[in-house]
This record gives C-alpha cells, sequence and structure tokens, in this order.
C-alpha cells in the first residue's frame, strides 16, 4: 500500500497529470491528482471530527485567548485540511488559486473600508446615535435580566439595525 | 451532442472544473461580504453575544459533524468515479444527499424551537443575521443536494464520471462556509 501511495503521489506531482492532458481536459477532467489512497481521506475526517471537538470544548474553558484560538484558530486549520485535501486545490493550475485569492482579497478590502463606520458609533464628524442608543438599551436590558427569558424575546425586539 | 465548451479548454484546466471555481470564487464574495458584515456588527454591538446565547452550540456542532461526514463521501464518490466505479460512486453520493437532508431537517428542528421561542428574523439585528446567513448557507445546501441527485444518477450508469468531482467542490465549499459560519453563530457568546 505505502509504494503504491508513493505512485499515486508521484503521479499527482507530475507536470504533466497537472495540466489534466493524460485523460484530455474535456472528457475525464481530473488532471490526474484524484488518485489518493483510501485511508488519507478517512485520516483527514477523523482530524476534522478532532478538532471540531476541540473548537466546541475550548470554548468552556470561559478564557477569551483559549475561545478565540479553539473557535477561530480551528476554523482557518479545518477550513485549509478541506481546501487542501478534499478540494485538491493545490493540484489545480495556479491562476485558480489567484482568482479565488483575489475574490478572498476583495472580501478582506470590503472589510477594512467599511468596518470604521459600522464597529465606531462615532467618529471625526458624525456619530450614530441610534446604533449608540440600542447598544445602550440592550445593554441595560441584559445587566436586568442577567438570566435572560426565553419567552421574552419581543422585549429584545429592537427596530434598529 | 456536446455543447462546444466541454469538448476543448484553452486553459489547460477541464472546462466544467474551471466553471466550478469561478462560481466558487462569486460565493466567496457573497459569503465573505455576510459574514464580514456580521463581524462587524458584532464587533460593535457587544449585546450580541448575549443574543448569541440562545443559539444551540450542540446543534450546531451536530450539523457541523453531519457536513463534514458529508463531505467525506463526497470525496470518496469522486474516488470512486476516477476509478470508473459509477455505482459506488452514486451510492457515495447519495450518502452526501442524506447527510445534506440530515442537516437541513434539524436546521428546521432548531429554527421551530428558536422562533416558537420568540427569536424571529426581525427581533434584533444578531437574529436578522442569523437567519440571513443560516438560511442562505441552507439554500446552497438544499441546491447541491439537487444538482448532486443529478450527478448521481448519471454517474450509476456511468455516464459524465467527471461532474461527481465537480459536484464535491462545490459540496466541500458548503462545507468551509458552514466551518466558519459555526464558530461565528454558536460559539461567540
Amino acid at each position: 500500500m505505502a509504494t503504491h501511495n508513493k505512485t499515486k503521489k508521484q503521479s499527482v506531482k507530475s507536470p504533466k497529470s497537472k495540466k489534466g492532458h493524460e485523460h484530455g481536459p474535456a472528457e475525464h477532467g481530473h488532471g490526474g491528482h484524484g488518485e489518493h489512497g483510501h485511508t488519507d481521506y478517512i485520516t483527514i475526517w477523523k482530524y476534522l471530527v478532532m478538532l471540531l471537538v476541540a473548537s466546541v470544548v475550548g470554548p468552556m474553558f470561559g478564557i477569551k485567548v483559549v475561545t478565540l484560538l479553539t473557535a477561530f484558530g480551528i476554523a482557518v486549520v479545518k477550513a485549509y485540511l478541506v481546501i487542501k485535501h478534499f478540494m485538491h486545490l493545490p493540484v489545480e493550475r495556479k491562476f485558480v488559486a489567484y482568482f479565488v485569492g483575489t475574490a478572498l482579497i476583495f472580501m478582506f478590502l470590503f472589510y477594512a473600508g467599511v468596518s470604521g463606520d459600522v464597529m465606531n458609533h462615532t467618529g471625526r464628524n458624525w456619530s450614530n446615535v441610534a446604533a449608540k442608543q440600542e447598544t445602550e438599551r440592550a445593554l441595560k436590558y441584559i445587566q436586568e435580566h442577567p438570566h435572560g427569558h426565553h419567552g421574552d424575546a419581543e422585549d429584545e425586539t429592537s427596530s434598529d439595525h | 451532442m456536446k455543447p462546444v465548451a466541454t469538448t476543448r479548454s484553452a486553459s489547460g484546466t477541464p472546462t466544467g472544473r474551471l466553471a466550478v471555481w469561478w462560481v466558487i470564487a462569486s460565493e466567496i464574495v457573497i459569503f465573505g461580504g455576510l459574514l464580514g458584515s456580521y463581524i462587524m456588527h458584532r464587533l460593535g454591538h457587544p449585546e450580541f453575544g448575549d443574543y448569541a446565547s440562545h443559539t444551540n452550540t450542540w446543534i450546531g456542532a451536530f450539523n457541523t459533524l453531519v457536513l463534514l461526514t458529508s463531505s467525506l463521501t463526497a470525496v470518496l464518490a469522486h474516488q470512486a468515479a476516477e476509478n470508473k466505479d459509477g455505482e459506488k460512486a452514486f451510492q457515495l453520493l447519495m450518502c452526501t444527499i442524506g447527510g445534506a437532508l440530515t442537516f437541513v431537517m434539524v436546521k428546521s428542528v432548531e429554527w421551530t424551537i428558536e422562533i416558537t421561542s420568540g427569536f424571529t428574523i426581525t427581533t434584533n439585528a444578531f437574529w436578522s443575521f442569523y437567519y440571513t446567513a443560516a438560511g442562505l448557507h441552507a439554500l446552497h445546501v438544499i441546491a447541491g443536494a439537487i444538482i448532486m441527485a443529478f450527478v448521481a444518477v448519471d454517474a450509476r450508469q456511468g455516464k459524465e464520471l467527471q461532474r461527481v468531482e465537480l459536484v464535491g467542490i462545490y459540496w466541500h465549499f458548503v462545507d468551509v462556509v458552514w466551518i466558519f459560519l459555526f464558530p461565528l453563530l454558536y460559539i461567540a457568546k
């Protein structure tokens, strides 16, 4: 099996298989990257499940840094494992990763451009009165009702979004 | 008679696969914009943490497990298709569709509980984001399952086996979106 896997890995990395000319791009279209050992996928799945457990257990400690690391850090690791091993992005032509990465960059650009106006409620010459009032109202309500009321969700209703 | 695009490729990448990656790039902008907006509002409204305490982490974790497992069956279906085993690819795609149905059913139960508790899409901004993001994701799950069914039927007959990989790539993307949605909506509270 190890030899078979080595052979499969070699075929994954060969330039010919990368371009997918072995079978004809239109007819078969696998680009030679599909030959992975059966065990590999299940092993990756096991890692994903273990990471899921860690991401659920981590926040239970109530430590903010641990929560951030386990919840969001692990999410990034899980996404990486799925993209690399299930979607096989590394075996695609480079330009595919480039235009997928471009979409991600635009997402970050959007965040960078807009976040200042959304996350802050006051600025140099402006003030988001509605958002400030809503936050103050909500925090006051939470302070007065620390345990929350499942049936009183209408008390938490806000017209301000 | 096949469309011209399926008989040639100018990029060296099979046309269908290139098209799926284009779709994924555009979906990144859609979901990225939505999740980015949510993160901005979450950081600007500390009360969101209290609102989020009403989401059920265990249901979210179970759904994450379901989607991760369905991603496994989808990639195993791809492997079967590569080995020209259409019947096995069909069975594994059916398992993936089963995962999709499980996900949607669990989400339906979860939303029923939340809506009957008074947490609707108009309750506050957090719940607006919650239903919009999770709902948009669920629509993608349903659409993916429907397309997967068509691909599975063809695969069973040994036809268009390359489409098993294509629908699998889309499915893994749907999984990746949920991988980020889960901590944002169910853990950050």
